[in-house]
């Protein structure tokens, strides 16, 4: 079986907690699409949720409040793969109920 | 791409390896690769990426290529849909299989385990979430969960990748630029 345990433990403890350009904590925001405000809130939950409907604006409001394309960069990452986790992470729950209920 | 770090901000030394691609695939260095190389210590993506297509599994190779094309598809991300079609075309030698199932899963001509785990994997993909019920379905459809657990680390490594590219906006590049892809991601994996 594909092990992805670790890889994906290595892959979300660097972004959160590795060195960065963002602050540790917006990263977590970021990778919680919880506790931001403005252009960058919007970016977050657009990255989470319906990253199809991201445009140029969203990019230049996001730098327009401040943040650098490198900030913005890690910020994209974590939200895109805090979505990810809590899919993963829901699906496998599901499955444990299933197989629970077995 | 949206944010021009992407597009030219690597070091010295990626930006002669992005010249011998361009040199020995004769096609643009695809975005794709531009954002894997673009701080790679921050992103490290690629080692479960590879894990999940190219790990032990009792899903073909084919088959994990259609299923990243599946959640790609369920993201609305054309760039990846089509770049692991491709992949997905050139493993299974069957153009019109792949093809057949991202226009309608449903009446697609493939086995009912592959068929009944890319539904699932559409709908955590679309609506973010699955039901017990959902796997238990799944389940008593043939499926094993080792299969389960093997799909669902694929929907996790393109969950993100399909995101990234619509985020940052990767140019399409011609067919032709996919299938020399394609043709590298089956030689060497995504490492």
């Amino acid at each position: 079986m594909a092990d992805i345990k670790r890889a994906r433990m290595a892959l979300v403890q660097w972004i959160l907690e590795g060195p960065g350009h963002a602050l540790a904590t917006e990263r977590g925001a970021a990778f919680a699409n919880a506790g931001l405000a403005g252009p960058l809130a919007s970016l977050v939950d657009k990255v989470a949720k319906c990253s199809y409907k991201i445009t140029d604006e969203d990019i230049a409001g996001a730098k327009a409040a401040g943040r650098s394309e490198d900030q913005l960069f890690e910020l994209i990452v974590c939200a895109a793969t805090g979505q990810a986790a809590r899919q993963y992470d829901t699906a496998l729950a599901a499955l444990d109920a299933a197989a629970d209920q077995e | 791409m949206r944010l021009a770090i992407l597009d030219h901000g690597h070091s010295a030394g990626t930006k002669v390896l992005f010249a011998l691609i361009r040199i020995a695939s004769r096609q643009p260095v695809l975005d794709v690769i531009k954002l894997a190389k673009y701080r790679p210590d921050f992103l490290r993506l690629q080692e479960i990426t590879h894990e999940a297509m190219r790990g032990p599994s009792t899903w073909s190779i084919a088959d994990r290529e259609l299923m990243a094309a599946f959640v790609a598809k369920s993201n609305q991300c054309e760039w990846c849909t089509r770049a692991h079609s491709a992949v997905a075309a050139r493993a299974s030698q069957d153009r019109d299989r792949i093809a057949a199932v991202l226009s309608d899963l449903e009446s697609a001509p493939i086995e009912d385990a592959l068929r009944a785990t890319l539904r699932m994997l559409g709908r955590l993909t679309r609506e973010h979430s699955v039901t017990p019920d959902d796997m238990r379905a799944l389940l008593a459809s043939g499926v094993s969960r080792e299969q389960i657990e093997d799909a669902l680390a694929v929907c996790f490594a393109f969950n993100i990748t399909a995101r990234l590219a619509n985020a940052f906006g990767f140019a399409m590049p011609t067919a032709a630029a996919f299938e020399s892809g394609a043709k590298y991601l089956l030689a060497r994996g995504y490492r």
